[in-house]
């Protein structure tokens, strides 16, 4: 039995609070999701998300900008801010004792920014260089051009903005995203640590209780990029990325998608491991995970190989996905009963991290509406078997695959994959 | 919190902290050899080894290695750097005997010639990978430029050539010298009994080789250099800069790691204030590594090539002022509040605290707490930061870039056109 002190609480004004209370660690962290990420970048300005996730750290309350950073590094407090398709997320981490003036900074950051018109400029060209960088990083750059090419806008669309988009981007419209996006229904605030409930609920009811709901801002769909796609790019090795479809994660048969995964890509006996890298030595890195948006989810594989195998990589790749999910695919009860392994040590060692813990709750929140007890999980992953995720992958096989290379030379996809 | 040595008679050296409350158990083997302990025609045997590490023994194929780790649901991995090869496992503390006899095979694998010739195209994809990577190619080279004639400058990965022509017997050879019991350190974090773990060490371990490999560790003596690598693809300048700083023996390493702090932290530092905040790069970032006799001032910018430049005079200026006038006692104290809830944010792990209590050990035979370590940053003074950089200050002795530009001479840019154009 995992135990666990998990509360939840709705304010007035919608704001969700919860509260994962772990007596025997000396920290605590947090995980604040306000519903203003990159789908509500308006029509050609994507990175607007992006760039006020820049800007709302730059002076709020009565504090300016390097107040304002002191103020938090004297607390401890490792922070980051990072925006996703869905939300605005801001994250902490610090000793518990300082948590409580920790949040009230954050009162100041979320509802009293100064959004500076001086600092727009630098903050844009921040998120510039960021971008010129990842021209530099083909492994990272195909996970974000492939999601372009895997999901519709504006769900596909770089959280990150282009740097077309960021030329034209005004500070109003900047200012516009957080009037209009920054509002407490469908926001929710996480909090893991040496903390007591009660005390928590009733100062951010203090610090956030005023905070005022707004209408829900509405965004358009647009289709997807291609479906087989090359980017050129002088680079040693060809970067090779693969997307299909899975379920998402508020979807019931979620724990058979995710072992499914784990069976392909969960540890170093996984199928791909041992056919790509192992029994044939084509790459160093290769991989396959799920992600989650709410009502879509995906799974997103890599592999980086010289130019010359890179053919043969992505045909052995593809293979090895869809063999599977086919009438006559095999699953080893051994197989399956590793992936159950691997997620039950993850499952007990994420109660060693404020972190982890304050993001997955906040997590479970959005896309559940509730919080998933360790146990609960643990039980879900124990209950499974071959059957139930040979049926899986047999409704939802991998096939019509998107696939983008970045590299010196394109690839064909072969007739039987397409 | 308790904690525990021992050394068999063999030499290997045993280190655990352990706490019964701890939900995990972390565990690694810390063999001291690395790049540095190579001889050229072998560049990159060590790391090469590493991989070589999982392939089996005469008991256990490559394939029933990672079988039976995933099986008992560990995460482990290994790691090879400069000098201390690395090779660890965070499972349920219920799994420590099996996983202590799978940890134990890595150290002496069979080498068999068959997975060592699939496993050389695993390391050739492997340099490939980094080549991609500019950061990573940056600091490859400036290691080479800044320790030049001196092993430290030894690459991890070794080359194409080097790794191409490398042959199983003269792995065995590395292997049989370096990989002996006085080379090696096994630490445990966490959740075990002293007397369990004591008792399955003797029963894996007792029976290895004994020996020491001596390490010359005499500190480097840089001259500096300037090495432009021209990649006209790349859109941004990579630029790494070195200087020497304390080793890792030396105790001003305590006012070294703050003092990155308050100067070169991701954020709220001096360059983050002058070159971040304001946009004019995307990184720009002081580092400290210590390595055994010598220890370097690691810079890194990351920026539009334009201005690479103008940046560097940037930097200069602010290396200028910390080393001519110190740094305030309100930075001191901040950067003390920061480095404090690091410390316990990693230290809630086991595997977070697994490489501190190696690296201690390996490097100065020394136990530090969480609470030494917390004491020794309460400690830090601006007398102890002026003492450190009276002899150690803050430079840019070696500079490599990685970029379009082909000079760093005002104009880079202009020089590139015009030798293109």
């Amino acid at each position: 039995m995992i135990d666990q002190n998990i509360h939840s609480h709705v304010y007035d004004n919608g704001l969700t609070l919860l509260v994962e209370s772990m007596s025997y660690v000396q920290s605590a962290a947090f995980t604040f999701l306000v519903p203003a990420g990159s789908i509500y970048d308006p029509p050609g300005r994507c990175g607007t998300a992006t760039v006020l996730s820049e800007l709302i750290v730059r002076g709020a309350g009565d504090r300016d900008t390097k107040q304002l950073s002191a103020a938090l590094d004297s607390l401890g407090v490792q922070r980051h801010e990072s925006p996703s398709s869905a939300h605005l997320g801001l994250t902490g981490a610090t000793l518990s004792d300082n948590l409580p003036a920790t949040l009230r900074i954050y009162g100041d950051i979320i509802l009293r920014p100064h959004l500076p018109n001086d600092q727009f400029e630098t903050a844009r060209a921040g998120v510039a260089q960021s971008l010129q960088a990842l021209e530099d990083e083909p492994r990272q750059k195909i996970f974000l051009e492939l999601r372009r090419r895997c999901y519709d806008a504006p769900w596909g669309l770089p959280t990150e903005g282009t740097l077309e988009c960021l030329q034209v981007m005004t500070a109003d419209e900047v200012r516009g995203h957080y009037e209009h996006c920054f509002r407490p229904d469908k926001s929710i605030l996480g909090v893991a640590g040496n903390v007591d409930f009660d005390q928590i609920k009733e100062l951010v009811g203090e610090v956030f209780g005023g905070w005022q709901r707004l209408p829900e801002p509405g965004f358009e769909a647009d289709p997807r990029g291609k479906q087989h796609d090359h980017i050129h790019h002088d680079s040693a090795q060809t970067h090779i990325g693969i997307a299909y479809e899975a379920v998402p994660y508020r979807h019931p048969d979620y724990y058979a998608a995710w072992a499914a995964v784990s069976v392909l890509s969960g540890g170093m006996s996984s199928r791909l491991f041992t056919e790509v890298r192992e029994r044939r030595g084509l790459c160093y890195a290769i991989s396959a995970s799920l992600s989650s948006l709410k009502d879509e989810g995906r799974v997103l594989g890599y592999a980086g190989t010289t130019t010359e195998r890179a053919q043969e990589t992505l045909d052995v790749t593809l293979h090895e996905l869809v063999r599977l999910g086919e009438a006559d695919g095999d699953l080893s009860n051994d197989e399956l009963e590793r992936c159950k392994a691997r997620a039950k040590s993850s499952l007990i060692m994420q109660q060693e991290s404020t972190i982890s813990r304050s993001s997955s709750i906040t997590r479970d929140w959005y896309h559940l509406g509730r919080v998933t007890t360790l146990e609960e999980v643990r039980n879900r992953v124990e209950a499974l078997t071959v059957e139930a995720v040979l049926s899986y992958v047999r409704e939802y096989p991998a096939r019509d695959f998107t696939v983008l290379t970045i590299g010196p030379q394109p690839l064909e996809v072969a007739s039987e994959f397409s | 919190m308790n904690f525990h040595n021992v050394t068999l008679d063999n030499g290997l050296q045993i280190i655990a902290e352990l706490n019964p409350q701890a939900h995990s158990l972390a565990l690694g083997y810390f063999v001291r050899t690395g790049s540095r302990d190579e001889t050229g025609e072998v560049s990159g045997v060590s790391h090469f080894l590493e991989h070589m590490a999982f392939k089996g023994n005469e008991h256990y194929s490559a394939d029933d290695v990672n079988r039976i780790f995933d099986e008992l649901g560990a995460r482990y991995n290994a790691s090879t750097s400069e000098e201390v090869t690395l090779f660890y496992a965070a499972i349920l503390p219920e799994y420590l005997p099996r996983t202590f006899e799978m940890l134990s095979t890595l150290i002496h694998p069979t080498l068999r010639q068959e997975d060592f010739d699939m496993e050389k195209n695993v390391i050739l994809e492997e340099i490939g990978m980094y080549e991609d990577q500019p950061a990573f190619t940056a600091y490859e080279k400036a290691m080479q430029a800044h320790f030049a004639g001196h092993p430290l400058g030894q690459s991890i990965l070794g080359t194409t050539d080097s790794i191409g022509g490398l042959t199983s017997e003269q792995m065995k050879h590395y292997h049989d010298r370096h990989y002996l019991a006085g080379n090696i350190t096994l630490a445990v974090a966490g959740n075990a009994k002293w007397s369990n773990l004591l008792q399955v060490a003797e029963q894996q371990c007792g029976g290895w080789p004994g020996g020491l490999t001596e390490r010359p560790t005499e500190e480097a003596r840089p001259e500096g250099a300037v090495k432009i690598v021209t990649k006209q693809g790349s859109q941004q300048q990579h630029l790494m800069q070195m200087a020497p700083a304390p080793a890792a023996r030396n105790d001003l390493r305590f006012a070294a790691e703050l003092l990155t702090v308050i100067v070169g932290d991701d954020s709220g530092s001096r360059l983050y204030w002058e070159l971040v905040d304001p946009g004019v790069v995307e990184v720009a970032e002081l580092g400290y590594n210590e390595y055994d006799g010598s220890g370097t001032w690691l810079t890194y910018l990351s920026c539009d090539p334009e201005s690479t430049v103008e940046n560097i005079e940037r930097i200069s200026d602010v290396y200028e002022a910390v080393n001519r006038d110190g740094v305030t006692a309100d930075e001191i104290a901040q950067a003390q509040n920061k480095v404090a809830s690091r410390i316990v944010l990693r230290s809630e792990r086991p595997m977070g605290r697994l490489s501190s209590l190696g690296g201690n050990w390996v490097y100065r035979e020394e136990y530090r707490s969480v609470e030494d370590d917390l004491r020794a940053v309460r400690l830090i003074t601006r007398e102890s930061i002026r003492d450190l950089l009276d002899v150690y200050p803050i430079g840019q002795l070696t500079t490599v870039a990685v970029g379009p530009l082909e000079t760093l001479n005002g104009n880079g840019r202009a020089d590139a056109a015009k030798s293109s154009g």
